[in-house]
């Protein structure tokens, strides 16, 4: 097993140097002058000239992505160009508030989701099923900024019940983490379901059927835990897609994570402090996928005997 | 032969009749099915795919698939219980404990994210053989010394096992509780031949050891001969021929399925330039012949066959559902064709 | 004599597609969700094609009336007017135009150049596909949306660029789907019997693999269709889209949501229009996605 999470860390590395180099590429081709983006309006030619030398901007392309590799590998991804701030404090100053809505919003998706999704596959076409695919459908379609502000008109402005904006208590996570969980709940429970309906029709649920199990152990100990394989890897991609969510249900919220500090070096033309925020994001998004598939060798034994064979080849 | 001894009944099947309800048609599986099985005793179920086999088995555990299948006349008895009016927690008593059932397919019967002693050891745990898991867990490694694999395998899963182990597995999980009968669904078509003989040695020695009273579901008119006491021959949902391995295999009169049946064996003593297939197709059961549900097909076909459903008639233990055996043959008690149109 | 097997071999391969599609029509047709899905987006069709006559861009769509703001709905301004006294109705109408376009553009975009490189890494493997498929890996390690603002970072907000960073974030998805078709496919006897019967490679791709990986393709499309237009929706929210005073759903919400303590219907209909082109795609695709898959039939 450690071998095998070894080796995945192992792979991530060139993804990782990947990113970072497409990202750079990116930056490079924006139009605009980092330099004059640093000094403001009111700098004179030579003053650029004398920090575009002082910064290496004058050097070729890969000489200057070479030098930023290695300052990476040492853990300086440069300075903001706004603020001067190295980028990794800033981004480590924001992460927690995005972790924790996202982290909020997963929990919040697997803990409704799956038992709405078990509960809609066995009483198929009941009265419970048909809601709780409406809702998925509609959860899947709803835009999540407009959903956001849908509960802010509804819970700020005419209950008075919760904030508006803001990332001060546990009161301001409950819209986010309900906004950013929306679309993630209605994957979970329709996957669930899906997964599920397939799961019961298995000989092996008949085989249990035959032992003399009860319904509620043939669901839960029998058709649940194969039931929930494709569920958790679809959480596990859908961590990325809430850190990418996050970027529009922050700026709904006004919370200063991950989301808002990505759109504002976007807008400010902050080209270190985007590329590492952005290479952080696909860290953690991979991490996590990484320990989906852990967690999944523990679920299903089929797939612990084919990594271990495939770690060792 | 008496057929009835009300000491050695285990399974009485009366008149037993069986629908599924789909989209677009009713399909009549079972069609007034008569069966019963002594203590001990092997019976081979034997007929076409579709013949309504499983669903008579499937009946008997209460397994239909819910809202398709139902159970729409006649009755069931084992042991003395009343199968189709028992409720939903005597049944789970039973399932495991009394009768059992192994599927066909050993590959997805078993469920792959449990431990095969974890999967043998449940069934003794519904059925609270064992007070505590120290005695469960010495249950589990005798079974499966029984069906012939190492209780050191008990914590591996199931992908980890060959089609045959599994099926022993899968046997091994059927006979834990020592149920009184297994119902064997075709349980070696999907093994290698070898492994199939094999198999079926060892539920044959299983059987005489404990004792237990066996259907034997399959289309496979060798493995009947080697292992069964008795036969019973279906088609179209119901029986149409009865009786010892013997009779069925020696006597001179049979139904003529049964005759279409035997010749399309290829017998190898003989010398014979091609098998005689049974000509046709097995009717469609949403929508059967009236008569003999045979005569579409039957080369012996006469005129009293397209109209008129024919009873069994009896000769020492020996039962045809046939028009032609009719005069010389006694109809039995419980074979009056109750529900049937006649 | 040869000419003749070949009209009748044609011909018979020719019913027996359209036979095909009749067969997945006559399923699709049965799902009453995915026909109402169908039906949506017909009309939504229609209003974005129609659009052009009854409403008219300059005057009605981006022309402000300062005399006319934030007049609630009326008989005269169906959904309303804006702070800009522009009529809310054309506005939407006029988006769905945009919406259909920037989903349409963006999926075939993804679509041509992801099928492209999914294709040529499916069937000829090797290094090909290994150094192909790293690259769509690194793609893939970013989140589609955070890739999306990277890209529109670099080369500014407007509809072009918002379509390109969209297509770009698209590609490897499609290159994932199209590949693992056609290793499935390329494996099967009648690729081997075509490939022994000495067909060139691009004849093979194009003649008889990419017929048989159609379908999972056109249920991603569909789906495509519709977290494209969610995303873009997104972007324009937050300023990164596609700009004012272009009428594209989500940059009026954000317009929107400038008035929204005190003219919330403003926030109403456009969001509305979103969810329900959205709805209509994802009803298409799920219902294309059970018509395609035999083992849905019960």
């Amino acid at each position: 097993m450690f071998k095998y999470i070894m080796k995945r860390l192992f792979l991530m590395i060139p993804v990782i140097v990947g990113i970072s180099f497409i990202l750079f590429l990116i930056m490079d081709l924006t139009p605009g002058d980092p330099a004059r983006a640093i000094l403001g309006d009111y700098a004179t030619q030579e003053q650029i000239a004398a920090l575009r030398e002082e910064m290496g901007l004058n050097d070729n392309f890969f000489v200057r992505y070479f030098r930023y590799a290695v300052n990476a590998v040492q853990g300086d991804f440069g300075k903001s160009y706004r603020t001067s701030v190295p980028v990794v404090e800033e981004i480590y100053a924001r992460f927690p508030a995005t972790l924790q809505v996202a982290f909020q919003a997963i929990m919040l998706s697997i803990l409704l989701g799956v038992p709405i999704g078990v509960v809609s596959a066995v009483r198929q076409y009941s009265a419970i099923d048909i809601v709780s695919i409406a809702t998925a459908l509609i959860f899947t379609s709803i835009p999540a900024f407009w959903f956001g502000l849908m509960l802010i008109l509804l819970f700020s402005l005419k209950l008075g019940w919760l904030p508006a904006v803001g990332a001060d208590s546990w009161k301001h996570f409950i819209m986010p983490s309900v906004t950013l969980a929306a679309a993630q709940l209605a994957t979970t429970i329709r996957m669930t379901r899906s997964t599920m309906l397939e799961v019961i029709r298995q000989d092996y649920i008949r085989t249990a059927m035959a032992k003399g199990a009860t319904r509620r152990c043939v669901i839960f100990k029998h058709a649940l835990r194969n039931a929930l394989l494709p569920v958790v890897t679809v959480l596990g991609i859908g961590f990325g897609n809430l850190l990418g969510g996050a970027l529009i249900v922050e700026s709904v919220f006004g919370i200063s994570g991950l989301g808002t500090l990505m759109v504002n070096s976007v807008k400010s033309k902050d080209a270190p402090m985007l590329v590492a925020s952005v290479m952080f994001a696909a860290l953690v998004g991979s991490l996590v996928n990484l320990g989906v598939d852990v967690l999944y060798t523990y679920i299903d034994p089929r797939v612990k005997i084919q990594y271990l064979r495939r770690a060792k080849s | 032969m008496k057929t009835t001894d009300s000491k050695n009944g285990l399974l009485k099947i009366e008149n037993l009749q069986v629908e599924y309800i789909t989209d677009d048609a009713r399909v009549f599986a079972v069609n007034g099915l008569n069966l019963e099985i002594e203590k001990g005793e092997t019976l081979g179920l034997v007929g076409e795919t579709g013949a309504g086999k499983t669903t008579t088995a499937l009946s008997v555990m209460r397994l239909l698939p819910p809202k398709v299948g139902r159970v729409i006349g006649g009755s069931i008895l084992l042991d003395g219980i009343d199968i189709i009016h028992a409720g939903e927690a005597d049944m789970r008593a039973l399932r495991g404990s009394l009768v059992s059932m192994i599927f066909q397919d050993p590959m997805t019967s078993l469920n792959p994210v449990l431990t095969i002693g974890d999967q043998i050891a449940e069934v003794l745990i519904f059925h609270d053989r064992y007070n505590n898991r120290t005695d469960v867990n010495r249950r589990v490694d005798e079974i499966l010394r029984l069906v012939g694999l190492s209780p050191e395998r008990k914590n591996e899963y199931p992908h980890q096992f060959s089609g045959g182990m599994k099926q022993r597995v899968v046997i091994a999980i059927a006979l834990a509780c020592e149920p009184k009968l297994l119902l064997a669904d075709e349980p070696t078509t999907a093994l290698d031949v070898t492994i199939q003989a094999q198999v079926l040695e060892m539920m044959k020695e299983l059987q005489e050891k404990l004792h237990t009273a066996v259907i034997l579901i399959t289309h496979d008119l060798g493995v009947v001969a080697q292992t069964c006491n008795r036969v019973a021959i279906m088609y179209a949902g119901e029986i149409i021929e009865t009786g010892t391995v013997d009779r069925i295999f020696h006597a001179k009169r049979h139904h003529p399925y049964t005759e279409g049946l035997f010749g399309s064996i290829p017998d190898l003593t003989k010398k014979t330039r091609r098998l005689n297939p049974i000509d046709g197709l097995m009717p469609d059961p949403s929508n059967l012949p009236a008569g003999c549900k045979f005569h579409t097909r039957c080369p012996k076909c006469i005129d009293i066959c397209r109209t008129i459903h024919p009873r069994s008639s009896v000769r020492d233990g020996h039962s045809i559902r046939c028009h032609l055996e009719g005069e010389g043959g006694v109809p039995v008690a419980g074979e009056t064709a109750g529900g049937e149109q006649t | 004599m040869n000419a003749s097997i070949k009209a009748a071999t044609h011909g018979r391969i020719k019913t027996k597609k359209r036979s095909q599609l009749k067969a997945i029509w006559f399923q699709y047709r049965k799902n009453r969700l995915a026909m109402f899905g169908l039906a949506l987006f017909v009309i939504l069709i229609f209003i974005a094609l129609g659009s052009g006559f009854f409403v008219d861009y300059e005057t009605q769509v981006i022309e402000q009336h300062m005399k006319e703001r934030l007049r609630p709905p009326s008989a005269a301004h169906w959904f309303g007017t804006d702070q800009y006294g522009r009529d809310v109705f054309a506005r939407v109408v006029w988006g769905a135009r945009i919406s259909l376009f920037v989903g349409l553009f963006t999926v075939g975009i993804a679509l041509v150049v992801g099928s492209l490189i999914g294709a040529l890494s499916g069937y000829y493997g090797g290094w090909l596909d290994n150094f192909l498929m790293r690259i769509m890996d690194v793609f893939l390690a970013i989140p589609g949306t955070i890739l999306a603002v990277a890209i529109v970072g670099a080369l500014g907000p407007g509809l072009f660029n918002v379509l390109l960073a969209m297509s770009i974030a698209r590609i490897p998805q499609f290159a994932r789907i199209v590949r693992s078709s056609i290793i499935s496919i390329r494996g099967q006897e009648f690729v081997e019997a075509a490939r022994a019967c000495g067909t060139k490679d691009r004849r093979i791709i194009l003649r008889h693999i990419m017929p048989n990986a159609i379908g999972p393709v056109v249920v991603q499309v569909t789906l495509h269709m519709a977290t494209t237009i969610l995303g873009v929706a997104g972007l324009s929210f937050i300023g990164l889209g596609i700009e004012p005073p272009v009428p594209e759903w989500g940059s009026m919400l954000a317009e929107a949501r400038e008035q929204m303590r005190y003219n919330p219907y403003l926030m109403f209909f456009p969001g509305m229009a979103i969810m329900l082109a959205v709805l209509s795609l994802n009803l298409i695709g799920d219902g294309l996605r059970d018509a395609l898959d035999p083992r849905m039939k019960n």
